[in-house]
């Protein structure tokens, strides 16, 4: 009895805490207009929204999707033999290598936008996909090595030895041997880069100057710039864009978690 | 005799061709941390670097047509202390940060020691809760603006309805409420990140412990205060520190709620960082107050490297 009670208060306490979420979705079934009169529920939902949505926000979609893929890519490419390196190999750089990366988390982006912005400027990477991959590897890099060095600790080093006998490289043994043992911790540090990537609004803002490239977190930011005009299609391309997250919590649960608290305590 | 020789020469053959096996070795190593090394070099160290040097050149725009950035000493820095707008970005640095921090911890604190009870879909509803700490920000100021909306926002229609309000408040237009409004929502944000990691630190407490307590007569109260926080204090003070670290460079929610309004109410050291670089083109002055947000945070660091050190070298 009584821990059903429980379970009834922390439904409640979880009806609070994502009421806004519910409200987002709530708010983009509605027709359009510069009001917000929306009832608690949908009663008579309709997609223009969505419609319209799609016809200005697609395209940024796209875009947003293609740079955070190109961030999951680049990050654990270099992200990865660099942790297990550091999980693994003795030496006294491993120390410093963490530190570094501790230090690196106090960094402000908005001092990584102002030096990026200047050498962008200089090689033409500004309003480039490319170029927003790069900045964007700068959460996505630290944080797969924090991840995959954490798991990459409890690989026992007799696991490579026994390939090394059998003659396999430094290198070969870490491609057949480790990266496949760490697929589960591959999958989270990918999911966190695409995440960070995705949700990427100051390199954006920043590193992109004309209509070119615009992820989509710019595009919502330019709907809220001066009065808002259609509160749904607002509403509907802030549903589009927290798909990624919904999806990931809901199909990718003990990653997400796992990730929580491996990247943060570290 | 001759076996002797035999062996001795076998023995350092082999040792030769160990130390080149080695040598080969050293470098493959080398190559597994180099491209993350130059990577944190590029995203990190150079803008370091290049911020410091910027903070004391006239950088601005015509640099970008004449490359030319006269180095000007220290006038950055005094020019942008002197600012009439800069105590006030001080200020709301700092009740943002606290405010923000105080709340979070203390309802993540609340919600962890909830759910660690462990009822009926307890583990389903706890995942669940970090959905606002994974959305977008710009996604989570949208629905806030539209859910603080003065005029037909779910929040006033609802206060009015209750008569809990007489008028309308303006949540994010009048400059005294809006820094409350947006401390608000990040506090929202930023409680589920607070549950999962003291919800960590609660798994990791042995149940023994408690076992132990209740036979001395400590229990609820007492055994929070003699049990809990003391073997929790690692984990909240890593989370302290963490929260200070990231809370004072936010900078995506304040732009997306109210772009630093109104009237400059809700201005911090990163909005005006961002607006001296990106709107006034004002580089130099942009780096100067970025690099006293650095400062600021390399105070804190250094409790928090302090507190994070003992998780490291698990």
């Amino acid at each position: 009895m009584r821990r059903t009670t429980y379970t009834v208060i922390g439904v409640l306490v979880l009806c609070v805490m994502l009421f806004p979420v519910y409200w987002m979705v709530n708010a983009s079934l509605q027709p359009s207009g510069n009001t917000l009169t929306a009832g608690f529920l949908p009663l008579h939902p309709t997609f223009s929204g969505y419609a319209r949505a799609l016809d200005e926000q697609g395209g940024n979609l796209v875009t947003s999707m293609i740079i955070a893929a190109g961030t999951v890519v680049l990050s654990l490419a270099i992200a990865t033999p660099c942790a297990y390196a550091l999980s693994q190999f003795r030496s006294r750089w491993v120390s410093i290598g963490l530190l570094a990366i501790l230090i690196s988390q106090m960094i402000p982006g908005i001092v990584i936008a102002n030096a990026l912005y200047t050498a962008y400027e200089r090689i033409g990477l500004l309003n480039s996909i490319p170029g927003l991959i790069v900045a964007n590897c700068s959460s996505g890099i630290p944080f797969a090595i924090l991840i995959l060095r954490s798991f990459m600790l409890s690989l026992p080093p007799s696991l490579v030895e026994a390939a090394r006998v059998d003659g396999a490289g430094l290198f070969r043994a870490f491609v057949a041997i480790v990266l496949p043992i760490s697929k589960n911790s591959l999958i989270t540090a990918g999911l966190f880069s695409f995440l960070f990537s995705w949700s990427d609004f100051l390199f954006a803002l920043t590193l992109t100057t004309k209509g070119g490239v615009r992820p989509v977190t710019l595009g919502i930011y330019q709907y809220l710039g001066t009065q808002v005009q259609n509160w749904n299609a607002v509403m509907a391309t802030a549903v589009l864009s927290a798909i990624p997250a919904i999806v990931l919590l809901v199909a990718a649960q003990k990653y997400i978690a796992a990730g929580a608290i491996g990247g943060a305590v570290k | 005799m001759g076996m002797v020789t035999l062996t001795r020469t076998t023995v350092a053959g082999r040792e030769k061709v160990r130390g080149r096996r080695h040598r080969g070795e050293s470098l493959t190593k080398v190559l597994f941390v180099l491209p993350a090394a130059v990577a944190m070099v590029a995203l990190f160290g150079y803008p370091v670097v290049k911020n410091l040097l910027m903070s004391l050149q006239d950088y601005g725009l015509k640099t970008f047509f004449t490359g030319a950035a006269p180095w000007v000493g220290l006038k950055n820095y005094s020019t942008v202390v002197t600012d009439k707008l800069f105590s006030d970005a001080m200020l709301n640095t700092a009740l943002f940060t606290v405010g923000s921090i105080a709340f979070q911890f203390a309802i993540g604190l609340g919600l962890a020691l909830f759910f660690h009870k462990k009822f009926p879909l307890s583990g389903v509803l706890r995942s669940l809760l970090l959905l606002p700490w994974l959305l977008p920000l710009i996604v989570s100021s949208a629905t806030w603006r539209s859910i603080l909306e003065q005029d037909n926002g779910i929040l006033n229609r609802t206060l009015l309805k209750l008569h809990l309000i007489g008028d309308p408040v303006p949540w994010l237009n009048s400059p005294s409420v809006a820094l409350i409004a947006v401390i608000g929502v990040n506090i929202w944000i930023g409680i589920p990140f607070n549950v999962t990691l003291l919800y960590s630190g609660l798994a990791e407490i042995p149940d023994e412990l408690y076992e132990a307590g209740q036979l001395d007569g400590a229990t609820g109260w007492r055994s929070f205060w003699y049990i809990t926080w003391p073997n929790l204090r690692a984990v909240a003070s890593v989370l302290l520190m963490l929260g200070v670290v990231y809370t004072i460079k936010v900078l995506d929610i304040i732009l997306g709620l109210t772009g630093g309004g109104p009237a400059n109410a809700t201005q911090t050291l990163a909005t005006q960082s961002y607006e001296k670089s990106f709107i006034d083109f004002k580089f130099g002055q942009g780096a100067a107050l970025s690099n006293i947000l650095i400062a600021i945070s390399f105070v804190f660091a250094i409790f928090y490297l302090r507190g994070t050190r003992r998780a490291v070298d698990e």
